[in-house]
């Protein structure tokens, strides 16, 4: 396995649980900054970093614009923005239209985040029932990136990552269990 | 919209942005690169331009498309009331505060089509102050500024303003500050005629006047930190001491030479000018 530069994990549906589970079994020497894309009701915006902040070592905290990525911390896109990565490996936040009826829409941060990293990019699906994801793993893939999705016959909602599976050349199928020990191995 | 792989590069990105201030004097050099490319791409498919070339012709030489570009690359998405609890403060706090002045300047900046000047309008109203009250919108964009103008928005999004409305605090009813025209919604000329909307271009043009309340909601996200500290001092300039300064939910003045004149209230994104 490549070195990995960044790590950007996209769910909606049926993906909270799955970072709940994933959470407390990261090493907190992690090598690289991982973002987390889920969508969520507008409104609970601090709610989620200190849910997930409680079951980690790692610092959680959600993304603010013009920050750069530091590796070790996991950001969380804030709900109502785009989160957008520069080629100086910051955060870009985007009010604009929502993509795939979503905002923050998780192409938009594997998009701008394969052009940035390329083949040390590595972004990983997670349970959904719409296709916000599925483009943006196209990107990765096209710029040499890693593209993974979570299978599944062990997501709670398959739709997502099962059209990732249909429309893009997956390089890693991971079930639930195994989604921690991944991570940790990208180091 | 498929980008798989940018049919655009950045430097292709620079070279429009370069056209554009040379040939139309507008000045898009320091917003933040991502956003400005992911914009330009998603108008580059959504025309279905043919190359690059053709691309960068027709907007260096039809105006009309000069104009659909400036358009479509600036983002204009607004609502009215938009994070309720924000005009909540201005409706409890800000504005009672500024009513004790015999008169009251706001400038809002970054305007766009004008959701966010009606709903201060209303607030105005609903206070008792919108007499003595003068609201300047104003956006770099003409077009969005005459649909602003028009007072004229989709009647299917007022069941979310009218919610908005409620959560900001709002005790009227929220129809009655329109009529229903088919697919529109016009706001009365009452709410409207004490707000000057104008073209102002905030990386290219200067103060105007002084006022006690900025508000500038999601625009400063679209620029570079020298844009931003540029933009913050020009709205340094531009309020009075003891003004206000409102800013979007994801946005600050803290890392800015102007921060230490200003005092934040507490969980809001409004500064006052304490020096």
């Amino acid at each position: 396995m490549g070195k990995c530069d960044a790590l950007i994990i996209g769910g909606s549906a049926g993906s909270l649980d799955v970072l709940l589970k994933v959470l407390p079994l990261l090493d907190p020497a992690i090598s690289f900054p991982i973002v987390i894309v889920i969508h969520r009701k507008h409104g609970t915006d601090s709610l989620l970093p200190d849910l997930l902040s409680g079951r980690t070592k790692l610092i959680v905290k959600e993304v603010n614009e013009k920050e750069v990525l530091i590796p070790g911390t996991i950001y969380i896109a804030p709900s109502d923005y785009h989160t957008l990565i520069e080629q100086n490996h910051s955060f870009s936040l985007d009010y604009s239209e929502k993509v795939n009826y979503s905002r923050p829409a998780i192409d938009v941060t594997f998009q701008t985040a394969a052009e940035v990293y390329r083949e040390k990019l590595v972004c990983l699906l997670l349970s959904g029932s719409n296709t916000d994801g599925v483009n943006g793993l196209k990107s990765v893939k096209a710029w040499g990136g890693t593209a993974v999705i979570q299978d599944p016959a062990t997501a709670q909602v398959a739709y997502m990552p099962e059209q990732a599976a249909i429309q893009v050349k997956i390089d890693y199928t991971l079930r639930t269990e195994n989604i921690a020990e991944f991570i940790n191995l990208l180091s | 919209m498929n980008l798989e792989l940018p049919v655009i590069t950045d430097v292709q990105v620079e070279v429009l942005l370069a056209d554009l201030l040379e040939h139309y004097g507008y000045d898009f050099t320091g917003y933040s690169k991502a956003s400005i490319k992911r914009r330009i791409l998603r108008l580059y498919s959504l025309d279905k331009a043919l190359s690059f070339a053709e691309f960068r012709y027709r907007i260096n030489n039809d105006n009309f498309y000069f104009k659909r570009f400036v358009e479509q690359i600036t983002v204009n998405v607004t609502e009215m009331f938009r994070d309720p609890v924000f005009f909540r403060t201005l409706r409890d706090v800000v504005l009672p505060k500024l009513g004790t002045y015999p008169f009251i300047r706001i400038w809002l900046a970054g305007c766009s089509t004008g959701e966010e000047a009606y709903s201060i309008s209303i607030i105005l109203k609903e206070l008792n102050l919108l007499h003595k009250s003068l609201i300047y919108a104003t956006d770099l964009n003409p077009a969005v500024l005459e649909k602003a103008a028009s007072g004229m928005f989709a009647m299917n999004q007022m069941k979310q303003y009218s919610e908005n409305y409620i959560l900001s605090g709002g005790i009227e009813e929220f129809s009655g500050y329109y009529t229903a025209n088919y697919s529109l919604a016009k706001f009365s000329d009452e709410l409207k005629s004490k707000i000057i909307f104008s073209t102002h271009n905030l990386v290219s043009d200067h103060s105007f006047n002084e006022f006690q309340l900025i508000l500038c909601r999601n625009v400063l996200i679209y620029f570079d930190r020298d844009l931003q500290h540029k933009v913050l001092s020009l709205f340094d300039d531009s309020l009075e001491g003891l003004g206000y300064l409102a800013l979007g939910t994801k946005e600050t003045i803290d890392f800015s030479p102007i921060s230490p004149n200003y005092k934040r209230m507490p969980a809001e994104k409004i500064w006052r000018k304490v020096s």
